[in-house]
């Protein structure tokens, strides 16, 4: 581990001045000379083929450049990846899919003209309704991020029979648009030396071996740009295929174009959470031990892509139980491939995992937070491995200390009080710790300045300022002499941001090109900087201590909840949520980042849900006004503590990611806490006011 | 259709043609490289647009530049004085009032506008008498009046505290 100084200090975001001014620029807004515009035309039906396409009268507008449909299109060679293979066939797949773009002078060109192009379809009866019924389920060969599709130990149908407490109960999510503010946007110049797309994503390296794939192109050929993006939530990790679109039509104009997304077209281009059928069956034996724990997933992909969300990981490590059983089952439906969010996975598993246990707490009559601490595993239950670090019993015991737990009223609800039903609840939340391959290089300049070159991204997450921390104590110099860049794949390879491992992969490279560059500066030039400065390279493989110890982020959460009596209005005026994290690399940025997880939990289980109508098989309510994401009015008193835990094993900061687990668990202690207030148990989110009426 | 108009922005008058259709954002971003308002939604449903037309908070993504010749427009660009913050983008640095940024310019100028209309005495939703002369800007205040901002990242819980440092001062 390496020794902190700098490291957990609350420095004020590096970019923050870039931030307030207006000055740091994304996407769309680096000038191109000869600019021109995208506007997308978007299928009207969910299945079928376009039986032809007229675009003569939009062709002979003044200000149009081009229009590109299946029949002129760029052919994509990238037969693995559909989404990529846009505008390559007649077969439509879903609603919204792109049907033709158009290249104008002007914005406001580009989309009258795209508006005006008309298709004719030869329409197919499409399937777009997820059910657990389904008689044509499939067992995925795998689920996301490689996770085993099933698993199974002991006998839980024995175990169940045999529990003196049994719970069984089936949990709902619904449709989950990530919507980052920054619409997703992607400016393509081709010349000469090859492919240069600005664009909004989480990681250059990833879209970058797409698009080479893609075109053809060796990927010294495509450089991709990204230094500041507007928020991504998972929406801007994968290539989507108005990138392709963009590189294409620029390449069909022969001149810069430009293309951003509108809101509405995002809710079908770039991905969604899946919803989810989630069925608990849990059995407990008279001390409120776990001795059974059922898990079963049914989730939906699209025909043209298979995306599995690993819904049931957590529920394989959270808690002690000798007979575990997990699956997930998926169907194929004629709607746009989900994508990851926030969490994936653990976002809706522990949502169901984590009302299940209140409800079995309940009916074991202990004390949830109890219940929950009676029930911690002394090894990782799934890989019999001991943790690496596991603070979930501490923060339980921190939370219910400082929100006043003790306070509750521990009968079940309803609990009136005047105009508002009152009510507190509680959830675990939890996260796996893991690390990707990732290069770094510093260059030592003669003036002293050390510069820090890595792909890495900053989608909000503080990867500017942390890595500027964790650069300055591996070198041993303060941060103003860190110089740092990310986000542009010119710069070493790293893997983009997701799944909590940015800043603890980046981290590790550059902590090993540090120790690099001190042991030549020391061994081959007595501890001087060269005149001409130096460069070494870092990097950072997978942790081969993972292979010896679990290794995973915990957390709980405290929600305090208001249930309006007459309208079955939910107020959440307080949640808390104490961490176990290893080491925070920066107080203030890092709290920043877990109020938001929470806060977008607590949007998850009051405001969001995206409806899909299944006689179009479109999103209804496709924008802002209509997709409720929480406002400041709905986020109250939030707060985000963390205790000190020392972590020798995951990285050399000591440092587990932080991006997701706010977001685990929030939607639980919510609706446990809306259960305490009314008595009403709310099982499929999200908690509107007319569940609570009925 | 083209038309050559003129724009009073940060104090300087731009001169510039645009399509009757552009709306003010637009001008401000693809015309006049004033890429500091945002585009979030494009529907007024977001706010990261929003700009001062003669000192009142506006989604310039629902004004058309055409229509607003007359006016003075201030941008997050034209807040800061030289290279001295506004007392609002410096208080939104210190408590960490934005992550990923792009709604922030949008959250600011909406600030400064609010704090003024409070000043001028104007009740809100949350405000107990509506017929008082003044409000007292408590935190549900301050929540209310600023609902019309989004932040995805979720920085509403340092918001409130950035804007009320500067409301004390």
């Amino acid at each position: 581990m390496i020794a902190t100084r700098t490291i957990g200090a609350p420095l004020d975001r590096i970019d923050g001045p870039l931030k307030v001014t207006g000055a740091a620029k994304y996407a769309f807004e680096y000038p191109v000379r000869d600019g021109s515009y995208l506007g997308i035309t978007q299928s009207t039906i969910a299945k079928g083929r376009i039986a032809g396409i007229e675009t003569d009268a939009v062709r002979a507008m003044p200000g149009v450049v081009a229009v590109v449909t299946h029949e002129n299109a760029v052919r994509i060679d990238a037969p693995e990846d559909e989404a990529l293979r846009v505008l390559q066939t007649d077969r439509v797949a879903y609603y919204g899919q792109v049907v033709a773009a158009v290249v104008a002078e002007t914005l406001e060109i580009a989309h009258e003209a795209a508006a005006h192009i008309v298709v004719r379809y030869a329409q197919e009866p499409h399937d777009v309704v997820l059910s657990a019924d389904r008689t044509d389920l499939y067992k995925p060969e795998k689920v996301n991020a490689g996770f085993p599709t099933d698993t199974e130990e002991g006998d839980v149908e024995t175990a169940l029979r045999r529990a003196h407490v049994t719970h069984e109960a089936v949990y709902t999510t619904p449709y989950y648009h990530n919507n980052p503010m920054e619409m997703h946007a992607t400016v393509a110049t081709w010349s000469d030396d090859g492919l240069t797309l600005y664009d909004s994503n989480q990681g250059p390296h990833g879209i970058l071996s797409d698009v080479a794939k893609a075109f053809g192109l060796p990927e010294q050929r495509v450089r991709i740009i990204a230094p500041y993006v507007g928020g991504g939530f998972g929406s801007k990790a994968f290539t989507h295929p108005h990138v392709i679109l963009t590189a294409m039509a620029a390449k069909i104009a022969g001149r810069p174009v430009k293309c951003c997304l509108t809101r509405h077209q995002m809710f079908s281009l770039v991905g969604y959470r899946t919803p989810t059928i989630q069925r608990f069956r849990l059995g407990a034996d008279g001390d409120g031990k776990l001795i059974a724990v059922a898990h079963d997933v049914v989730e939906q992909t699209s025909t043209i892509e298979e995306y599995a969300e690993q819904t049931a990981t957590a529920t394989r490590i959270m808690y002690r139980g000798e007979n575990r059983h997990t699956t997930h089952r998926l169907a194929k439906l004629d709607v746009p491939t989900p994508t990851i969010f926030r969490a994936p996975g653990e976002t809706p598993g522990v949502y169901a995992l984590e009302c299940a246990m209140d409800e079995m707490a309940q009916r074991c009559l202990i004390d949830p937070v109890e219940f929950r601490i009676r029930n911690e595993p002394e090894v990782d239950p799934e890989s019999k491995r001991p943790w690496s670090s596991r603070g979930l019993v501490q923060c339980l015991r921190e939370g219910a200390r400082r929100f006043g737990w003790d306070g509750r009223d521990p009968a079940p609800g309803p609990h009136r009080r005047g105009r508002w039903y009152v009510g507190m609840g509680v959830a675990s939340s939890t996260y796996p710790t893991r690390r990707r391959p990732s290069q770094a290089q510093i260059r030592v300049e003669a003036d002293g300045r050390y510069r820090v070159l890595i792909d890495a991204s900053d989608i909000g997450t503080g990867t500017w300022t942390a890595l500027t921390q964790i650069a300055a104590d591996a070198l041993g110099v303060g941060t103003e002499r860190i110089e740092l860049r990310i986000g542009d794949s010119a710069l070493p390879k790293a893997p983009g941001a997701g799944g909590s491992m940015g800043i603890v992969s980046w981290g590790s490279a550059i902590c090993d090109a540090a120790e690099k560059m001190k042991a030549r500066l020391r061994d081959d030039y007595g501890g001087r900087i060269p005149p001409d400065g130096l460069s070494v390279d870092g990097s950072t493989g997978k942790n081969p201590l993972a292979e010896k110890y679990a290794m995973h982020a915990f957390g709980a959460q405290f929600a305090e909840v208001r249930v309006d009596a007459a309208t079955g209005e939910v107020r959440v005026p307080r949640l808390l949520g104490v961490f176990a994290v290893g080491k925070i690399v920066n107080a203030k940025t890092g709290r920043s980042q877990l109020i938001g997880g929470m806060t977008m939990g607590l949007s998850m289980a009051l405001h969001e849900e995206t409806a899909l109508d299944p006689h179009y098989g479109h999103f209804a309510n496709h924008d802002l006004a209509e997709y409720h994401v929480a406002v400041n009015a709905d986020a109250c008193d939030i707060d985000a503590i963390w205790i000190d835990e020392d972590d020798p094993y995951v990285n050399p900061m000591g440092a587990k990611g932080i991006g997701e687990i706010g977001m685990t668990g929030t939607a639980a202690a919510i609706a446990n806490a809306v259960h305490h207030a009314t008595g009403i148990r709310v099982r499929d989110l999200p908690i509107r006011l007319d569940k609570l009426l009925a | 259709m083209d038309v050559e108009i003129t724009l009073r922005i940060n104090g300087s008058a731009r001169t510039l043609s645009v399509d009757t259709r552009t709306t003010l954002l637009d001008a401000l971003r693809e015309r006049l490289d004033l890429t500091g308002s945002k585009k979030g939604c494009d529907h007024g449903q977001c706010g990261a647009c929003t700009v001062l037309i003669d000192g009142r908070r506006a989604n310039s993504c629902l004004a058309l530049a055409i229509a607003h010749q007359d006016a003075e427009i201030t941008t997050i660009e034209g807040l800061a004085d030289g290279e001295r913050l506004h007392p609002m983008q410096a208080s939104f640095i210190e408590h960490d009032a934005f992550q990923c940024g792009y709604c922030t310019p949008g959250q600011i100028c909406s600030a400064v506008a609010m704090l003024r209309e409070v000043e001028q005495g104007w009740p809100s939703w949350v405000t107990d008498d509506v017929a008082a002369d003044r409000v007292t800007l408590d935190d549900d205040e301050i929540r209310e009046r600023m609902s019309g901002n989004l932040c995805r990242c979720a920085a509403y819980a340092n918001i409130v505290p950035a804007i009320a440092q500067v409301a004390a001062t």
